[in-house]
C-alpha cells in the first residue's frame, strides 16, 4: 500500500492555478524525486502534503488516512511526516540542541533532559556532537541543514519531505548533506524530495517525476527519465540542465 | 554581426577626464577667520556678563578663558587646512593630480571641522547672552536658584506620582497591547469579527489625542457613576486613560514585530507538529520581542512624558505641583525643575534605545 497518495490535487493562489491535477504515490521505503523548472510547483506540492497549504481540489492520503481538506488533524499528520526546507529555517534564538529537542518536548511531551539527551545522540550520529551547544548562526550552511534534518527526524516521522535542501548551499557543502539523505534512503526512510541535483536524484531515487507548469508530465525509474525521456518537454529540460553543467 | 567586438567586452571610453579639484583655499581662510572672530566674541560676551553679574568677575573671566582657549585650539586644524590648500595648488600646477586631490580633500575636512566647532561655540555664547540679556530677565524667570531650592523637594516627590503612573501603565499596556495585536491578527473567517473590533479600537484610540481621553475619563467616569470604575482615584483614571491610548500604539508595535518574523519560521515550527499557540509562544514571540524592544521603549518614553497631561484632571503630579510654586512666586523656575527631571529619566533610555537598535542592525547584517 502506498504511504503517501496524491490524488488529482489542484492548488490555486487566487486566479493562478499552480498545481493542475497531480496524481502521485510514494510507497513505503521508497524515495521519489520531483524535478522540474523553477516555478513548476515542486515546493507547493510538498507543502500541500505537509498541510502547510490547503488544496483546492482532490485528496491527499498519508498512511491510509485522509490528510487534506477540512477537519484534518494536521498536528498528527506532521508527526508522521517531517519536512526540511531550502533555507534550513532553524530557530535562531535557540541553540542547536534546543532546536532539535523543541518538538519532542512541546509536541510529544518528552521531559527536557531526556529530549536533549536524545537530541545529542542524533546530532552525534551526523557528526555534529561538538556543535550541539552552538547557536545556529555560528554554523556553516551545510551544518545548519544537517541540524534541520536531525530536527525533522527527532519526532520519529515515518516519511520525510525534502524541499531543495541543498540549493542554498555552497557547492563544497552539498556532499555532507547528501550523504545523510543517502544514509536515510539506505535505512529505508520513505522520502519525497524536490531537487536540482540531477546526479543525486539519479543515484538515490526509486522513481523520478517531472513536473511542468503544475502538471506531472512524466514519471518513471531514474534510468528511464534521465536516459530515455519520452516527453519532448522532459528532454528539453534535461538538455538545459546538461548545458548548465549540472548533470 | 559584422562588428568585430561584442558588446559584452566593450570597455569604458578611455581614461576619465581630470577636472581641477575645487579650490580649498577660500574655505580654509574662512575657517581661520571664524576661529579668530569666535575668540573675539567670547571676550565681548564675558565683558557683558560680568557687567550684569557684579561680584562674579573672576568666575566669569575663568569661564571665558576656558571657552576662548578651547576655541583657540581650533587654530591648529584651521591653519593646517590653509597649508594643505596651498600644497594642493602647488601639486596641481606640477601635474601631480592625485596628490592635489588628496591635499585639497584634507584641507576641506580640516576647515569644516574648525567651522563646525566654531558654530557650536557660537551657539553656547548665544545661549549665555540670551540668559543675561535685559539684566538677566530670562535667567531670573527660568533659573532662579532660590525658587529652585524651595520647590525642589516637593516637586521631586510629586514626580513620584508621574513615575508610578508610568510604571503601572507600562505593565498594563504590555498585556493590553499584546492582546490587541493578537486579536488584530486573528486568522480565518472566524477571526474576522475580532479583527474588525481590534482594528476599530486601534484606529480610534490612535486618532484621539491622549489629553482628550484623559479628560473624558477623568471627568466622565465620576459623572457616569459606573460601579467600581467611578470610585477610582484620579491617579487610576490617568493610568486607565494612558493604558487605553498607548495600548493602541503598542499593539501596532507588537504586530509589526510579529510580522517581521520570517514566515519560514512558522512553517518550520508547524511542520514539526507544534500547534499554532505553541508556535507563537516558543518560536514567533521570542524572536519578535528582540525586534520590538527599541520601538516599544520609544513609545514608553513618550508615555512617561504624557504623564504630565494628567494635570488637566487635577492629579497632583510634578507639573501641577510646580505650577503651584510658579503662581506663588511669579516665577517659572519650578517648572524648569520638572523639565530637568524628565530630561534626567529620558536621556538614559534614549541612549539605551540607540544601543539596542545598533545591536539589532549588527545582528541583521550578521545573519
Ligand atoms: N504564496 C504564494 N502566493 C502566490 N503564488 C505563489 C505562492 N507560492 C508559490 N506561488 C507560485 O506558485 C508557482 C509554483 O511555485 P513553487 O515554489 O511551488 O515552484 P518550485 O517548483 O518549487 O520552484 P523552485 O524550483 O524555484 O523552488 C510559482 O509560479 C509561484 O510564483
Ligand atoms: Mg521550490
Amino acid at each position: 500500500m502506498p504511504f503517501i497518495e496524491i490524488d488529482a490535487v489542484h492548488k490555486s493562489y487566487g486566479d493562478t492555478e499552480v498545481l493542475r491535477g497531480i496524481d502521485l504515490s510514494v510507497e513505503q521505503h521508497q524515495v521519489v524525486t520531483l524535478i522540474g523548472a523553477s516555478g513548476s510547483g515542486k515546493s507547493t506540492l510538498l507543502r500541500c502534503v505537509n498541510g502547510l497549504e490547503d488544496i483546492s481540489a482532490g485528496e491527499i492520503r498519508v498512511g491510509g488516512e485522509v490528510a487534506s481538506g477540512r477537519g484534518t488533524d494536521v498536528n498528527r499528520l506532521r508527526r508522521d511526516v517531517g519536512m526540511v526546507f531550502q533555507h534550513f529555517n532553524l530557530f535562531p534564538h535557540m541553540n542547536v540542541v534546543r532546536n532539535v529537542a523543541l518538538a519532542p518536548m512541546r509536541v510529544a511531551g518528552v521531559p527536557r533532559a531526556e529530549a536533549e539527551e536524545r537530541a545529542r545522540t542524533l546530532l552525534a550520529r551526523v557528526g555534529l556532537a561538538d556543535k550541539a551547544d552552538r547557536m545556529p548562526d555560528q554554523l556553516s550552511g551545510g551544518q545548519q541543514q544537517r541540524v534541520a534534518i536531525v530536527r525533522a527526524l527527532a519526532t520519529q516521522p515515518r516519511a520525510l519531505l525534502l524541499d531543495e535542501i541543498t540549493s542554498a548551499l555552497d557547492p563544497e557543502l552539498v556532499a555532507e548533506v547528501l550523504a545523510i539523505v543517502r544514509e536515510l534512503a539506505a535505512d529505508g526512510m520513505t522520502m519525497l524530495l524536490a531537487t536540482h541535483e540531477m546526479g543525486f536524484a539519479r543515484e538515490v531515487s526509486h522513481k523520478v517525476c517531472f513536473l511542468h507548469q503544475g502538471v506531472l508530465l512524466e514519471e518513471g525509474p531514474p534510468e528511464q527519465i534521465f536516459g530515455d525521456p519520452r516527453q519532448e518537454r522532459t528532454r528539453a529540460f534535461l538538455r538545459r540542465i546538461v548545458e548548465a553543467g549540472r548533470l | 554581426m559584422s562588428a568585430g567586438h561584442s558588446t559584452l567586452t566593450t570597455l569604458g571610453a578611455g581614461p576619465a577626464k581630470s577636472a581641477a579639484p575645487p579650490a580649498a583655499l577660500p574655505t580654509a581662510a574662512a575657517s581661520v577667520a571664524a576661529v579668530l572672530a569666535t575668540v573675539a566674541l567670547t571676550a565681548t560676551a564675558a565683558a557683558s556678563v560680568s557687567r550684569v553679574l557684579p561680584g562674579s568677575g573672576p568666575t566669569v573671566a575663568a569661564g571665558a578663558v576656558v571657552v576662548a582657549a578651547a576655541v583657540l585650539t581650533l587654530l591648529r586644524p584651521a591653519l593646517r587646512a590653509v597649508r594643505s590648500a596651498r600644497r594642493a595648488a602647488t601639486a596641481w600646477s606640477e601635474q601631480r593630480r592625485t596628490d592635489a586631490r588628496r591635499a585639497a580633500s584634507e584641507a576641506r575636512e580640516d576647515a569644516w571641522t574648525a567651522l563646525g566647532w566654531c558654530l557650536a561655540a557660537l551657539v553656547l555664547l548665544g545661549a549665555v547672552w540670551f540668559l543675561c540679556t535685559n539684566d538677566r530677565a530670562v535667567q531670573r524667570t527660568f533659573f532662579d536658584g532660590q525658587v529652585i531650592g524651595i520647590s525642589l523637594k516637593e516637586t521631586a516627590s510629586a514626580f513620584g506620582t508621574n513615575l508610578f503612573i508610568a510604571v503601572v501603565a507600562q505593565v498594563l499596556i504590555l498585556a493590553w497591547g499584546l492582546a490587541l495585536a493578537l486579536a488584530r491578527m486573528a486568522p480565518g473567517r472566524a477571526g474576522r469579527p475580532l479583527r474588525l473590533l481590534a482594528t476599530t479600537y486601534i484606529d480610534g484610540f490612535r486618532a484621539v489625542p491622549a489629553i482628550i481621553i484623559i479628560y473624558l475619563i477623568g471627568f466622565g467616569l465620576p459623572l457616569a457613576e459606573v460601579p467600581f470604575l467611578s470610585s477610582l482615584s484620579p491617579v487610576w483614571f490617568a493610568i486607565l486613560a494612558l493604558t487605553l491610548t498607548y495600548g493602541a500604539y503598542v499593539a501596532e508595535v507588537f504586530r509589526a514585530g510579529i510580522e517581521s518574523v520570517p514566515p519560514g519560521q512558522t512553517a518550520a515550527a508547524r511542520s514539526l507538529g507544534l500547534s499554532q499557540s505553541a508556535t507563537l509562544r516558543h518560536v514567533v514571540l521570542p524572536q519578535a520581542t528582540r525586534r520590538v524592544v527599541p520601538p516599544l521603549l520609544n513609545d514608553f518614553i513618550s508615555l512617561q512624558k504624557d504623564t504630565a497631561l494628567v494635570n488637566v484632571i487635577g492629579t497632583i503630579d510634578a507639573f501641577n505641583q510646580s505650577k503651584i510654586f510658579a503662581s506663588n512666586h511669579f516665577n517659572l523656575s519650578a517648572v524648569t525643575v520638572v523639565a530637568g527631571l524628565f530630561i534626567l529619566i529620558t536621556i538614559p533610555q534614549a541612549r539605551l534605545v540607540d544601543r539596542l537598535v545598533a545591536r539589532e542592525q549588527r545582528r541583521g547584517k550578521g545573519a
